[in-house]
């Protein structure tokens, strides 16, 4: 028991920093980026192909898998959406440019196999699963009380943690965050005000998706299955589900709602077994929406899209 | 290439060597229509793999339990979905815009993984819908059913551009503009917005339902959210102008595999690009505002809006 509720907070540390991610865009955007998934998994890709097929260290290989996810928030926001607000499109035109480029990054990772040259640097096990050799990085294990403490998923919790209030502080009370809140409010305002509203959502975009590779490349070390897919199975549709529970756009609630998330997926685990676990989430998702609109932290529903 | 030259040289050869794809193009371009149908309405539901679920296990256990005539397995399936769109709609068309479309998004996964997958009918210990296993569906027809989907289509087509060109349409396009001005101006929104939502269940369903026709199997991981995506995109890539928008949208996405087969592996990756080239170059759709001209040129003459003349 309470080792599965150790687990839910490991899993649920994972959902909350990918939802913050997705939550920030939304924020700031008012559009969903549903190629932030995509960008998890690239970070969890490059990180693991980094260790095992460029020999370099696990620390090296991350910060390499991060920064490839932070660039690819400026690929978002240069080649999906800054040529969109250009012609005054309507937000959905966003949701389906981002679709596409998610489309790409999972297609080219899926490819990287040793027959293609161009992919075979980034990735090479094509649609397999995989997971980081034991060797790569020492993972001690404690036992205490009872419980079974295993370092790579006990580390994601703090990890975590540190990271939400950092960027709560800094949204909160810093220059940028103050200018990332202005453009929130109303981009034309704070573009009057002289603020540069298009470095700003570049940044946006950049914060967020490091955060969604780091996530990628906890649930890499945490759960050890790394795949094309794990952010179209395990957090695309979760993590939707994450910032509708704590709120739209709403930071300390999407970290809630990750939590909660694994929380209630534990319970739903022990009270009805596993087949039934995924789908109590979305039923507890939608009695939300229709009870709870503008979920446990939101304040006013305010008109979207 | 081969296959755009085949189309233009041996249409009648092309059509008996891409039966199944003309008719996956057929009810992707139905489940587009059940897609622009909401979306025509300012509503961004993406129910509709669920009301397909429900249209496709209907029709099949019908005719794998009853023993009762297509037709007959093919209504039920379609009222059945028409009559669920109708329950689930009562509590979610107060919420508006992503927050809908999330609302939809758990009502399809919470039925796939919740009900399809653990259904409390069993038989011989397994769920009467076959579980995660799926369900094997031995009357299907792919080969004959193409006519009956081409059939629904032109039907579905024809009824949805009555409908948008109507009383009906224009109080649709009044909501997906301004919901506040169309509410001051003595239309019932509320009303409105249910009959298109309860109009996409019907489609959705229909066209589940026609699905199974054509394969010999249901496999409940078809009803999710890549499912709904998909839809989403033929809707908009094509434009939710008119119908015809949703048409051409899934026409293309649908043989862009096909049309992509040459750059074979990286045929996916080519199709995103696609995907994205198309949208940001063609925001409003393909079949949208300034007809069907891809980039428009400086110098090319403007449409001139129809002000009202004086006098």
């Amino acid at each position: 028991m309470q080792q599965q509720l150790l687990n839910a907070i490991s899993i649920g540390s994972i959902y909350a920093l990918f939802a913050v991610g997705y939550t920030l865009v939304f924020g700031v955007l008012d559009i969903l980026n549903l190629a932030h998934s995509a960008v998890f998994m690239l970070g969890a890709a490059v990180t693991y192909s980094m260790v095992v097929n460029h020999g370099q260290s696990f620390w090296v290989a991350a910060a390499l898998g991060l920064a490839i996810a932070a660039v690819m928030g400026l690929v978002i926001e240069h080649v999906c959406l800054r040529p969109l607000r250009r012609r005054n499109a309507p937000p959905i035109a966003a949701l389906i440019s981002t679709i596409g480029l998610a489309l790409i990054i999972v297609a080219a990772v899926e490819q990287g196999r040793p027959e293609h040259p161009y992919l075979a640097w980034l990735w090479v096990d094509g649609a397999n699963s995989v997971s980081f050799p034991i060797s790569a990085l020492p993972n001690p294990t404690w036992h205490v009380a009872g419980l079974t403490l295993e370092a790579a998923k006990v580390a994601v919790i703090p990890i975590s943690v540190a990271l939400m209030l950092v960027l709560g502080y800094v949204i909160r009370y810093t220059q940028i965050g103050r200018g990332l809140r202005a453009v929130a409010e109303n981009p034309r305002a704070a573009r009057l005000m002289g603020l540069d509203v298009d470095r700003m959502i570049s940044l946006t975009l950049v914060i967020s998706s490091a955060l969604g590779g780091l996530a990628g490349i906890m649930f890499g070390l945490a759960q050890t299955d790394i795949s094309p897919y794990i952010g179209r199975d395990n957090v695309e549709v979760k993590g939707l589900a994450v910032i509708v529970l704590g709120g739209m756009g709403s930071i300390p609630g999407a970290v809630a709602g990750g939590y909660l998330l694994g929380l209630i997926e534990i319970v739903a685990l022990l009270l009805f077994g596993s087949n039934v676990r995924a789908g109590v989430a979305f039923a507890a998702l939608f009695l939300m929406l229709v009870l709870r609109p503008q979920g446990l932290f939101g304040s006013s529903l305010s008109e979207k899209v | 290439m081969d296959f755009l030259i085949q189309l233009f040289t041996d249409p009648y050869a092309f059509y008996n060597s891409h039966t199944l794809l003309i008719a996956q193009i057929g009810i992707n371009s139905i489940l587009a229509a059940s897609m622009f149908a909401v979306l025509y309405s300012g509503q961004l539901s993406l129910a509709a793999p669920g009301f397909m679920a429900i249209g496709a296990y209907t029709a099949v256990l019908m005719s794998l339990y009853l023993h009762t005539p297509l037709a007959l397995n093919f209504l039920a399936g379609t009222l059945f979905a028409g009559v669920t769109g109708l329950a689930v709609g009562l509590p979610v068309l107060r919420l508006r815009g992503v927050f809908l479309a999330i609302a939809t998004i758990g009502f399809i996964e919470a039925l796939r993984l919740g009900v399809i997958l653990n259904f409390p009918i069993k038989v011989n210990g397994e769920p009467i819908t076959g579980g995660g296993l799926g369900l094997k569906n031995p009357d299907a027809d792919p080969l004959g059913g193409i006519n009956m989907v081409l059939i629904a289509l032109a039907v579905v087509i024809f009824l949805m551009w009555r409908l948008t060109k109507g009383r009906l349409g224009h109080a649709w396009s009044a909501i997906r503009q301004d919901e506040l001005a169309a509410l001051s101006q003595g239309i019932n929104v509320a009303r409105y917005k249910m009959f298109a939502f309860v109009l996409s269940a019907l489609l959705a369903g229909f066209a589940g339902a026609l699905e199974t026709n054509l394969n010999f199997f249901v496999d409940p991981n078809e009803y999710g959210v890549p499912r709904t995506v998909q839809i989403l995109t033929f809707a908009v890539l094509g434009g939710t102008g008119n119908i015809f928008g949703p048409v051409v949208g899934s026409l293309f996405l649908t043989s862009l595999p096909e049309l992509a087969r040459g750059a074979k592996d990286y045929r996916d990756i080519l199709s995103g690009v696609i995907l994205i080239a198309v949208i940001v170059f063609r925001p409003q759709g393909i079949v949208g505002r300034g007809g069907l001209a891809i980039i428009r040129p400086r110098w090319w003459p403007q449409r001139q809006s129809r002000a009202a003349a004086p006098g």
